[in-house]
């Protein structure tokens, strides 16, 4: 007979049910492992799915079907009478995350995973209390921290009424005007998305380019079509004091060109980034390790300092990504398995859903800048590709980073329309250890837009025959 | 100064024996080298020297037993002071994560990388998990692939040239001993040799495979079930079970019981069942007889006797079996103990009840009447030492005075452990109870 209380014991618990969390517990599942999956929302699916890529990604597309439908206009199509609906596009949305939600939820109860709502948090190196939830406690053989991240907010005394990218996905309204705070692909992204919908937007960036991180030849390329949409892009800029303002809007200040202007928006959104969910989660009564900015050490088989305990995702050190998350889900899950798995990628794409989309993987040239890395680029324009003309976009370029002298594929960057599609080849071509080579006698079909990739690796072996060699002075 | 701290060397080991020095105090070490054998229950590791330097001390001879997180060896590589160093047990714990990892590998077909500096090399994912199955450090093969890329069949010749597989680091890396696995048949091999070797006569097979004989579902044993299953194999191994039986004539008690109910309806000690009484029963005889509210120490050999009494009953939910408490019945009246049981059976039942409602029993109650039975044998809610089961009230036909009359009949079975009580005591415990369930009067005075 039974029971001191409602705890539970399994081979491994698994807190969070993000893109990383969920992968790794119907990995574990189907590798025979009795798994309890921890979630403190009510439903599973993460940042990534609830309030991240997902719905994100599903008002992008709906602002670019109708910003196509106005650009049809320059090849003889004329639409009128065009308007948007943003009670029936929020509604479309949360059918999207609802549908994929309850995918999750099928998926887990059909490998036998047992999901507990409630706040985990570490009470040794085998065991778990539970806040908020049926469960009190939960004993494991092992675990894995798939725990995310959370939104930088501003700091304290700064009006707390301004959007978080969560509250923009929402679509609470339609602002007249919206200062985007943050240049990064988040702000630009959601920027873009009430631009569309008829705001007027300017971004702030502290850095000296948006998108800092990525190589400034495909960022060029983006900035010059986004220039168009929005009303103001402010670089090396600072946000000095955001106030609301009696009968609606913020009064914002910004350094910026090194002087101090005051501007009214009605709407401030903030994005500046997250930081990992790594402090209520009783990591002090483990060995595990974080870094000065909070993010879990691990091995590249996922391992913590503490032997149980695997740590994945946005939780870990790397790339905040989910496909990033969801790798190491299934790394984690197969060395638990004892399976021989490891994080071994190359690459990591990393996309941004601007019009035009930026994708990069592997190698970037400002990465070989800094590390003194020999490198030889192949770069090829949309402009010359077929496809991209009869799409109208020939705003784009394809670029191959290559090993001057293996010949190996160390890097690729896209810019242009599907871009975010078109870098899974670049990826697998870094992945396999292909060489240019590879890319070129490979035949591609056409007209596409993949083209361009075999074409960028012609250029890249100085054998393109759609682009003029260089004259030869005699 | 550098204090190294003997790392975790996988899964559940805490220490190991120190089996070989590679170097001597005062001698010089090489980063990346071979620093010590260990040899834990599980396998004999290599561990290599996280720093280059000068040998301060080794903290152990060999044949000695070292505790993970024991520093080992303290080095002197250069670097000041080594007391605070934070970093020592994070650095020690398992190799970082590569920082040289987008560097290009040389092209010639020499090795790819020289032992000890890890750079990755190109190869295919797959050829990558091929190296790692072999045991293979894949930055020791020659390439022969385009670009220096090392192919599946590089990996194979290199695997079957019997050359050192792996650099030290990697080595200890690999070091990954897994939970075990009871369900595969190299532990049960193991567990079922280690109790035959206990148990003259056990004989452990695995189970055939019954789908060969007709259909089958299989259900994996999980939380609450499983949790039963061990609770109910650990009592029935530790405690010697005798049973008492005995029928409770409960006629007046169920008229009173009924028209209590039906006078006090949706009101407190509404749902006034047999069950309320039987408890109440139970405590006044757990007072006259402390054996049966008590816990055995086989280990401290010592009888805990206690002077609470808090009653659990069996209830049956669909997450499977729990055991809510009534607590200090014995300051409780019928129509507390009543209104006590009705709530927590509820919340059992929807699986609401808060754990701490589900511990702390001192006695256990089990009704299976409800749903029939004549008599049965219960096992006992260990630690606690006895158990109560009530089978089915039924009409039956008793002498009384001389005459065949028909009586409403309890059956009671109390299960307690011999090694603290004798048939005795429970036969004069059950009597007792007899006796009260069948003049409910007598009960009314206890409350």
């Amino acid at each position: 007979m039974v029971m001191g209380s409602l705890r539970e014991e399994t081979q491994v618990v698994v807190i969070g049910s993000g893109p990383g969390g969920y992968i790794a517990a119907l990995r574990l599942a189907d590798l025979g492992k009795e798994v309890i999956l921890v979630e403190k929302r009510e439903r599973p699916g993460g940042t990534c799915l609830l309030e991240g890529c997902i719905p994100s990604k599903a008002l992008i597309n709906a602002v670019e079907v109708k910003e196509a439908a106005l650009d049809a206009e320059a090849f003889g199509l004329k639409f009128t009478g065009m308007e948007v609906d943003t009670e029936r596009l929020r509604k479309w949305t949360d059918e999207i995350v609802q549908g994929l939600s309850d995918g999750i939820r099928s998926l887990l109860k059909r490998r036998g995973v047992t999901t507990v709502q409630g706040h985990a948090r570490f009470t040794g190196p085998t065991s778990l209390s539970i806040e908020g939830g049926e469960v009190s406690g939960i004993d494991f053989e092992q675990a894995i921290i798939a725990t995310g991240s959370s939104l930088n907010r501003l700091p304290e005394g700064i009006v707390q009424s301004v959007w978080s990218s969560a509250d923009a996905l929402r679509l609470p309204r339609v602002p007249e005007s919206l200062l985007v705070v943050g240049g990064g692909y988040i702000g630009l992204e959601m920027g873009l998305v009430y631009q569309g919908l008829g705001t007027a937007v300017s971004v702030v960036e502290f850095f000296p380019r948006l998108l800092y991180g990525a190589d400034q030849d495909l960022v060029e390329i983006m900035v010059k079509q986004v220039e168009k949409k929005l009303e103001e892009i402010m670089v090396e800029s600072k946000v000095l004091e955001i106030r609301e303002v009696d009968g609606g809007g913020f009064e914002v200040d910004i350094e910026y060109g090194g002087e101090k202007i005051s501007k009214h928006y009605d709407q401030v959104l903030v994005a500046i980034g997250r930081r990992p969910n790594t402090e209520d989660i009783g990591l002090e009564h483990t060995q595990v390790k974080t870094d000065d900015r909070g993010f879990i050490i691990t091995d590249e088989f996922c391992r913590t300092g503490e032997g149980t305990v695997f740590a994945i995702g946005d939780a870990a050190q790397g790339p905040m990504l989910a496909h990033k998350a969801s790798r190491e889900g299934k790394v984690a899950a197969e060395t638990i398995a004892d399976g021989d798995a490891a994080m071994d990628n190359r690459a990591i794409p990393a996309v941004v859903f601007t019009d035009p989309e930026i994708a990069w993987s592997g190698l970037t040239e400002r990465e070989a800048e800094e590390q003194g890395i020999e490198i030889n680029v192949g770069r090829f324009p949309l402009s010359a590709l077929g496809r991209a003309r009869t799409l109208g976009r020939t705003d784009g370029m394809v670029k191959i980073i290559n090993d001057p002298e293996t010949k190996l594929i160390l890097g690729v960057g896209i810019v242009g329309p599907m871009a975010s599609e078109l870098i899974a080849e670049g990826t697998l071509a870094i992945e396999m250890g292909a060489t240019l080579e590879d890319l070129m006698v490979t035949i591609h079909p056409h007209p596409t837009l993949s083209e361009a990739i075999m074409e960028a690796a012609e250029v890249a072996a100085g054998e393109a025959v759609h682009i003029n060699p260089p004259r030869k002075v005699r | 100064m550098f204090e190294f701290i003997l790392p975790d060397l996988g899964e559940g080991i805490a220490e190991g024996e120190i089996l070989k020095w590679y170097a001597e105090e005062g001698g010089a070490i090489v980063e990346d080298e071979p620093l010590m054998d260990v040899e834990t229950d599980k396998a004999a590791v290599t561990i290599p020297s996280p720093r280059g330097g000068t040998i301060k001390a080794l903290k152990g001879k060999v044949g000695d037993i070292v505790n993970v997180g024991d520093v080992v060896v303290v080095i002197d590589d250069g670097s000041g002071d080594g007391a605070g160093d934070e970093d020592a047990a994070a650095d020690s714990t398992f190799a970082e994560p590569d920082k040289a990892e987008s560097q290009p590998a040389p092209e010639t077909s020499a090795p790819a990388s020289q032992p000890g500096v890890r750079r990755p090399v190109p190869a295919a994912p797959a050829t990558r998990r091929l190296a790692r199955e072999l045991k293979v450090d894949i930055n020791l093969v020659s390439p022969t692939g385009p670009g220096g890329r090392v192919t599946p069949e590089d990996v194979h010749r290199f695997a079957d040239s019997g050359q050192p597989k792996a650099s030290a680091p990697a080595a200890a890396a690999a070091e990954h001993v897994p939970a075990k696995n009871v369900k595969d048949d190299s532990a049960f091999a193991e567990f079922a040799a280690h109790a035959s070797a206990t148990i003259p006569f056990l004989e452990l097979e695995p189970l055939p495979d019954f789908s060969t004989d007709g259909p089958v579902e299989i259900e994996q044993l999980r939380s609450i079930r499983r949790k039963v299953a061990r609770k109910m194999v650990t009592s029935m191994a530790l405690v010697p079970h005798v049973a008492h039986m005995d029928e409770a004539d409960v006629t007046e008690l169920d008229a009173f019981r009924r028209k209590e109910r039906e006078r006090r309806g949706d009101g407190s000690g509404g749902k006034m069942t047999l069950l309320s009484f039987v408890m109440k029963a139970v405590t006044a005889g757990l007072r006259t007889t402390p054996a049966f509210n008590a816990s055995l120490d086989p280990f401290k050999e010592e009888i805990i006797y206690k002077k609470y009494y808090n009653i659990g009953f069996a209830a049956d939910t669909g997450r499977g079996l729990v055991v809510p408490v009534v607590n200090e019945t014995d300051r409780k009246s019928i129509v507390q103990i009543a209104d006590d049981i009705y709530e927590k059976a509820v919340a059992a039942r929807e699986g609401t009840l808060p754990p701490e409602n589900m511990r702390g029993g001192t006695f256990t109650i089990t009704n299976i009447g409800p749903l029939g039975g004549t008599a049965l044998m219960p096992t006992i809610n260990y630690p606690e030492v006895a158990i109560l089961a009530m089978g089915q009230v039924q009409d039956k036909a008793v002498v009384r005075d001389g005459e065949i009359v028909i009586r409403k009949m309890l059956p009671l079975t109390l299960a307690f452990d011999h090694r603290i009580a004798d048939g005795a005591d429970a036969a004069r415990f059950v009597a007792e109870l007899v006796r009260q369930l069948s003049d409910p009067n007598l009960l009314l005075l206890e409350t």
